[in-house]
């Protein structure tokens, strides 16, 4: 398949990454029929994806943990290298970039870690931390310009600039996050990739950050890739929506489409599995077995040790996304092929 | 009367001299087969609560003053030997990381019949016996290759659910489980919140489930305990603290979960965050964050009344219930 231009903003097109886990070049050699082989064993984190985030979009990745989308999050914020594919952003492929190259892509492209206990420099003082990228990004800028930018983000993100003396530990985990968030908006970032920005907090601060996101969102016209693995997150703060499963993906739809009618088995199950506050009958899909590891992936489609519809067909040949009616992408021999199996339809809303 | 009792339970912490208050005079009840859910926030004293119910605390945190009478003897009071035949035995704990709570040098069948065996005069063949037929309950497939596997061995949904199968080998009467899913994925959670109740309820278990994720408490729990800097401050059946929330703080706590607003718009956050123990306001903990705190709220800490199906700590409740009472007087 050759790259398709669409004209999104960013466009990932067969997007690979593979780990290995040999630990050196000697451990990677295998005596295999008298002779000498080198055999490596990866990891296979990221299998061909492809979607699109358009300019202002909020798009969501979900999945569960090893599905591999922290990875995909790293690879677009350029922190980690793709096996394969590759990743472009406004029009330039930002993937082979190395080194000087990197810059002007850095400061259009920011990232936002997950626990801000681990994410902020325990030795800086919040106004360090928020003047570093100021000033690397901005090497003409003034100490006096640093200063001011510095006070406009804290005070932007909900953070007395009087507190910039202070260490991040005198802070609150809500606070932190702010403050990390505030690091990566110095830059006046395009695209920021949040990787589980709120998991490690607690209900009424996830509130408060996720209001911040859609409120810069709103100000500054942020694009956004957010993983997370909070369903009810994702239907609230999300436009589109990416359902990884085992470093593949299963569906992607609009955020209305994807919580109203979800198409693939997998995602099915993955909704149907959020505990509800109002309903005390769940009616909670349970799926066989346990996720496969991601060394040896299973042949055909990736979900078919699990999924309750697969056939002979679904252990041989890995499906490929096919555009739904509706827009959404589905990548599921059984939905194409309009298998219906009793068992799973009683579980979830029928389709509207 | 109740399987457990928890009578003006107060726990400190001592730093250089200096104490601090964690858990402040709680008092709540467990009946037989009773499923109670404690939520609240990180720092809000339930993991205390319920190592303190086990009076399992470690220095420097202490008890300091109250009771937990479990079937109407204060756990407090016994022995250390008779703590020991309680736990394990009549009581039964879940930690939230399976990986921390197993041993990794021992097979899981080692340590199932090293807990049978402390407990019950039953041979090594007769333990391992009673031990995969627990396995089998609790849904482990080829129960007897598990027994000699290590827990590194197995995924993390497996592990829980093993921990799961120990707290419930000596068939106990309470089980305290501290945020037991909080470490595994949606799917997995369902299934073992799923496990849990069914062996709660086809055992007639009490469960205390510690957790600060209020839709597992609305799905498996039957009354709920709502924790607020070390106090109760709300407590009632499920359904109607669910539904129909009388604290300020109970009502932020369901407000800001985003499925109480449309996508898109902001979610109800509830301003400020939970006080340090060494940095307690004076009178109602709440009442820095709360939007209808008044002069009253600033000095003097509300007593707990009944409202509305729940019994609450909040003096503007308060308000409400006399007004209410005032007008059925007239």
């Amino acid at each position: 398949m050759t790259p398709k231009d669409t004209g999104a903003l960013l466009q990932i097109r067969n997007l690979e990454k593979r780990f290995d886990v040999d630990s050196g070049f000697l451990e990677s050699l295998k005596f295999r029929g008298g002779k000498i082989v080198r055999d490596t064993t990866s990891v296979h984190a990221v299998n061909d994806i492809s979607f699109d985030i358009g300019r202002g979009e909020a798009v969501c990745v979900v999945g569960e943990s090893g599905c591999g989308k922290s990875t995909v999050a790293r690879m677009v914020a350029n922190l980690l290298q793709p096996s394969g594919g590759s990743i472009t952003y406004d029009g330039q492929r930002i993937d082979t970039l190395k080194g000087r190259d990197l810059l002007p892509i850095r400061k259009k492209i920011q990232m936002v870690f997950q626990n801000p206990y681990a994410s902020l420099n325990p030795r800086m003082t919040i106004g360090q931390t928020l003047e570093e990228p100021t000033k690397y990004h901005n090497p003409d800028a003034n100490a006096g310009e640093v200063r001011d930018k510095v006070a406009a983000v804290m005070k932007s993100v909900g953070v007395d600039p009087n507190w910039a003396a202070r260490y991040s530990h005198e802070l609150s985990g809500g606070q932190r996050q702010r403050i990390a968030i505030a690091r990566a908006l110095t830059v006046d970032p395009e695209f920021i990739v949040a990787d589980e920005p709120i998991s490690a907090l607690d209900v009424s601060i996830q509130a408060q950050v996720l209001n911040l996101m859609l409120e810069m969102q709103e100000k500054h016209d942020i694009t956004y890739l957010f993983i997370t693995h909070d369903l009810s997150v994702v239907e609230h703060f999300g436009t589109k929506v990416v359902v990884l499963y085992l470093g593949s993906i299963c569906e992607v739809a609009d955020t209305r489409t994807l919580f109203a009618a979800p198409k693939h088995p997998y995602t099915k199950a993955l909704l149907s599995a959020v505990p509800q506050l109002k309903d005390d009958k769940p009616n909670h899909i349970r799926l066989k077995g346990e996720i496969p590891t991601p060394i040896n992936l299973p042949s055909g489609c990736p979900f078919q040790t699990r999924c309750p519809m697969a056939n002979e067909r679904c252990r041989v040949e890995k499906p490929a996304s096919v555009t739904q009616p509706d827009g959404s992408l589905v990548a599921c021999h059984a939905v194409e092929e309009g298998r219906t199996e009793p068992g799973i339809e009683s579980g979830v809303k029928e389709a509207v | 009367m109740s399987l457990l009792s928890v009578r003006d339970l107060t726990v400190k912490f001592s730093n250089r001299g200096q104490s601090v208050t964690a858990l402040n005079g709680i008092s709540f009840d467990i009946a037989r087969g009773e499923r109670v859910g404690v939520v609240g926030e990180s720092g809000a004293g339930k993991s205390i609560t319920g190592f303190a119910m086990m009076n399992l605390l470690s220095r420097p945190g202490y008890i300091d003053g109250g009771q937990v009478l479990f079937e109407g003897k204060d756990v407090l009071k016994m022995s250390a030997r008779e703590q020991r035949s309680l736990r394990g035995n009549r009581m039964a704990m879940i930690f939230q990381d399976p990986m921390v709570t197993l041993n990794p040098v021992l097979t899981i069948g080692q340590q199932m019949v090293e807990t049978l065996r402390a407990h019950r005069k039953l041979s090594h063949e007769e333990a391992r016996q009673i031990a995969t037929v627990k396995l089998k309950e609790v849904y482990i497939p080829s129960p007897e290759a598990r027994l000699d596997q290590y827990p590194h061995e197995l995924s993390g949904g497996m592990r829980q659910r093993i921990v799961i199968a120990m707290a419930l080998l000596l068939d106990p009467q309470l089980i305290i489980a501290d945020e037991p899913t909080t470490a595994l994925d949606v799917t997995i959670q369902a299934d073992i919140m799923e496990l849990l109740l069914e062996m709660c309820r086809s055992n007639m278990v009490g469960l205390m489930l510690i957790t600060h994720d209020l839709g597992v408490v609305s799905q498996v729990t039957e009354r709920t305990l709502v924790m607020y800097a070390g106090r109760i401050i709300e407590a009632g059946k499920t359904r109607s603290i669910i539904n129909d929330p009388q604290h300020p703080y109970t009502q932020g706590l369901i407000n800001a979960l985003p499925q109480q607003t449309p996508p898109g718009s902001r979610l109800k956050q509830i301003p400020g965050s939970m006080p340090s123990l060494n940095a307690m306001p004076s009178g109602c903990p709440f009442h820095p964050r709360c939007p209808l705190a008044n002069d009253l709220c600033r000095t003097t800490m509300p007593k707990v009344v009944q409202y509305a199906d729940v019994e609450v700590a909040c003096h503007e409740v308060q308000r409400l219930q006399s007004d209410l009472t005032s007008e059925a007087a007239q």
